[in-house]
Formats: C-alpha cells, structure tokens, sequence
C-alpha cells in the first residue's frame, strides 16, 4: 500500500477543438508572405513558381481585360447546372435507398458498383455519348456528385431515430409528412456534410472535364497557360480555383448556420 | 378533450423470433378509465402498449376500440413516449403543431396552440428549443402534443421514468389532475408502483416472460383524493409489490444469466 499525499491535478481538458477563423485568415496570410519573401529572396525559383505578387498583377490584367470573367462565367455555369443536377437525383435515390426495402439492395448494388469509377475516366465516354458541347461536362460533374450525395443522404435517413418515425407514426401523419418532416430534416445534417465533400468532387471534375474538350473556363485557361508556359496565368488560373472552393465552402457552412440552428 | 373510447385486447401473443413476450393477454380499458400496466423487466408492457396502439402487429390476437370521437379530435389513440420524442429541429411549439398543421386552418392551429401551451404551463416557451428545455419541460412539451390533436385515448409509455426523482413527483400530481379533469380512456405503462396507484382505476400485473396477465386490482376511488402518504395506497403499493418481486427477481435473474 501507498501513501497519497498531493494535489488532485486538472487531467479534464482538451478533447474540445474550438473553431477560430481570426487563426484561419492568419495561416494562408502567412503562407503566403512566406512565399513572397522567398520569392523575393531568390529562395524560390519564379521560373517555377511565381510570387503571389505576379500572380495578383496577372488576376488584375485578366480582370481588368475582361478574360477571367468569361471563363469564370463558363465555368460557374457548368458547376451550378452540374452540381445541381446530381443533388436533385442524388438525394431523391438516397432518400429511396434508405426509405424502400424494394430499393435499397437494388440501389447500393448499383451505387456500389459504379461509384468506385474514376469519373475523369468517363470523360471520353460522356463526349461520345453527349458531344464536345456542353452535355458531356455536366453529366460527368452530375455522375461524379450523384454518388457520394447518395451515399451521404441514405446514411442521413438510416441515421434518423427510429423512435421519431415511430412518434410520426403514432400521430398518425401521413408517410409524405413523415418524410417531409421528419426524415428530411432528421437527414439534412448528414446531407449538409455531404455538399461539402461533392462541391469539392464538382470543382475537380469540372477543371478535367474542361481541360479534355473547353474553350472556355478555367480548367481551359489553365491548360491554355502552361501550354503557353504562362506561368503566371496558370497560378491566377489555380488560385481563382481555391477561391471557388473557399467561397463554395462558405456558401454551404452558411447554409449550415442557417438551417441546423436547432444544434 | 373526447372521452368515450373503450379499447379491448383479445388473445393477444406476440413473439420476437423464438422468443415469445406476451401470452394470450385479454383485457379491456372502459371508457375514461384509467388502465395501467405493471410488471417486471422485459415482461412485454411496452410491446403490449405497442400493439394496443397500433404500432405493433401482434403475432395472434387483436385491438379493438369502440366508442364515441369528438368531431375534433384528430389523433383518436395518442402516445406519450418516454423518450420524449420531440423534434430537435422543430421549437416547442413547433412540436406543438407537428400533427394540427396538416388538418386544420392556419389560424386554428394557432389557437390551439395557444391553449395546450398555456394549459400545459409551457406559454413562455413557444419559441424554446428542446435542447434548451429540462427532462421535465420536454415531457410537458410531449404531453402538450398529445393534448393538441384532442385525443380519445392517451398511451402513456413510462412516461415519468426518465426524469429525477423531484420532477417525477411533481409531474405525477400534474398528470393526475389531467386525466381526472380529461376522463380520456388511458393507458399507462410504468415500472413505478406508486405511480400505478396514484393514478390506476384497474391495475393490471403483467408475469415475467412471457407476459400473461397474472392479476388485475381494481381502485375504486377518484383520482382527485388520491395524494402520496395514502395509507391504503401505501398498502395497495406494498401488495403489487409482493406480487411482482419474485417475478422481479426472476427477470433480473435472467437478465444476468442471459448470454451477451
């Protein structure tokens, strides 16, 4: 036996990560002035990689000039109507999936079978089957958002408490209202989680597919550039790139705040 | 409120797989009687509430409920559930109104709102979360969504067993008032003994597995002058007690003993 003789130690903290944007902003601001120091100092080859200042002077000239705004446009419109259309049906088979036994297997056989596919890889496919035009690049950014939204929504639905459908039942609502009011926004939150993750698959596939077969839109330009080796404009083009995702990020973490304020 | 509702179970069995829950249960709750269920562990009480109200297909057997509805009762057989069972992402009166939105005008739904809050002490909370409400508030919230739709006959799922002990008591006289005042044909499902008593018109004591109806105690005596140091409730208590411990023990037992 031994004998305790000391203060009881506070063993209760961490495990609570707290969001701090202020520390957010700060971290790419300070990636960035390091880049531009080295690239100032000689550090980093702009051969290779240019400064953020060239490459904020090359952002202005392809505004200014009017440039970015048609591939930006181009591309905008592609991703809404692509993204768009692969929520609508991705979320209407996730529903099915997770509501219909007379779907479900039918369902996640098939998902499961073809989600796996490399989307880029059907790039070629969808040009054959929908043209160069502009059919091709939505299917393949709706094919590639369908699958992961059809997961996200029919593991949001199987995650609805058993016993709030129950409740539903025993009031007696209808199964539209049991879906409309409880299933729904029971699934929102894994769905919500979900936009984020095919958002991203959406930029990706759009920046391949318009760099297979697009005059216009910044995964054509970006391609244009390095053919060109303009080198500057191949940054602008990536960094009008990570803004999309940031903005789209913030689109949907808005969403978040607006519609999950019950958490 | 409706009252009038006489629900009636015969030769009700049910089993889940091999293992079977309840055995021939017959029983019938009359007209604005209060029926509650008593029994140990796992003896089918709430399988059986289940079934009563349509919410389980028995394996043999049949529900029955006959009588008069009022023309605005919208929900004749009513849960109240021991979990609750509130929408997080509907406020209070939200929840409220989950089932009078669909069936009445807009401006009626309100009203009734209105009323089943301030009824249920809940007026000040209209706009709350669940989240931001007690045990005890939540179950108010449950019961007020009960009350909205005018039901005929309240299922009451141990209704009180996830709340401290204070909050239990004070809810209890509450619930006791309520259904004193309502006359709705309810059944109620407790571990709880004194509950039983308190608010049981026919007590109805469920055997270990398989549930079979192994005594039903009749309290004739109003639901008004029934407080918690009655002694001939005490009694009554003391008497379920005695009829349920062994059964009681046994089902621990097995609980135990069961494989995991």
């Amino acid at each position: 036996m031994r004998r305790l003789d000391t203060p009881v130690a506070f063993r209760g903290g961490g495990f609570a990560p707290i969001d701090r944007p202020v520390a957010s902003v700060a971290t790419l601001v300070a990636i960035v002035a390091l880049w531009q120091a080295g690239a100032s100092a000689g550090v980093i080859p702009t051969l290779f990689l240019p400064a953020p200042v060239s490459i904020a002077v090359a952002l202005w000239h392809l505004g200014i000039s009017g440039e970015l705004w048609k591939h930006l446009s181009a591309s905008l419109a592609r991703l809404a109507v692509g993204w768009i259309t692969g929520t609508v049906f991705g979320v209407g088979m996730g529903l099915a999936v997770g509501l219909w036994s007379a779907l479900r297997s039918p369902g996640m056989a098939v998902v499961a079978a073809l989600f796996p596919i490399p989307k880029i890889a059907l790039v070629p496919l969808f040009i054959i089957w929908f043209g160069i035009g502009e059919g091709s690049k939505i299917a393949t950014l709706a094919f590639g958002v369908f699958f992961p939204t059809v997961i996200a929504t029919a593991g949001g639905v199987d995650n609805v408490p058993r016993s709030l459908i129950r409740m539903g039942q025993g009031f007696g609502l209808s199964t539209a209202s049991i879906v409309r009011k409880i299933v729904l926004p029971g699934a929102l939150p894994a769905i919500l989680s979900g936009f984020r993750v095919t958002t991203s698959i959406a930029i990706v596939l759009l920046v391949a597919a318009e760099m297979i077969g697009a005059e216009e839109g910044i995964g054509a330009f970006v391609l244009a550039a390095g053919n060109l080796y303009d080198i500057d404009n191949l940054m602008a083009g990536i960094v009008v790139l990570s803004l999309l995702g940031l903005t789209v990020a913030w689109l949907i973490g808005l969403a978040e705040r607006a519609l999950l304020a019950w958490r | 409120m409706t009252a009038g509702l006489r629900l009636s179970v015969s030769g009700v069995h049910h089993a889940y797989r091999d293992l079977t829950v309840l055995d021939d249960i017959n029983l019938v709750a009359e007209p604005g009687e209060v029926l509650v269920l008593v029994g140990p562990s796992g003896c089918g009480k709430s399988t059986l509430l289940g079934i009563m109200g349509g919410l389980l297909q028995p394996g043999s057997g049949s529900v029955r409920c006959e009588g008069a509805v009022a023309d605005d009762c919208l929900n004749p057989l009513t849960y109240v559930f021991q979990d609750f069972s509130l929408l997080p992402w509907r406020t209070v009166a939200g929840n409220v109104s989950l089932v009078l939105e669909d069936r009445l005008p807009r401006a009626a739904c309100a009203q009734r709102v209105r009323e089943v809050l301030a009824l249920t002490g809940l007026a000040d909370f209209a706009g709350a979360w669940p989240r931001q409400l007690s045990g005890g508030m939540r179950q108010r919230v449950g019961i007020a969504r009960a009350l909205a739709v005018r039901p005929a006959c309240l299922l009451m799922d141990e209704p009180l067993s996830a709340l401290d002990a204070q909050t239990r008591d004070l809810l209890l006289e509450e619930f006791s008032d309520m259904i004193a005042r309502a006359r709705t044909t309810t059944v109620y499902v407790t571990h709880n003994l004194a509950e039983a008593v308190r608010l049981g018109q026919q007590i109805v004591v469920l055997s270990r597995r398989p549930g079979r109806v192994r005594e039903i105690v009749r309290i004739d005596r109003p639901l008004a002058g029934r407080g918690p140091a009655d002694p001939d409730l005490l009694a009554l208590e003391a008497d379920l007690w005695r009829l349920i411990r062994d059964d009681a023990a046994a089902a621990e037992r097995e609980r135990i003993d069961a494989p995991a």
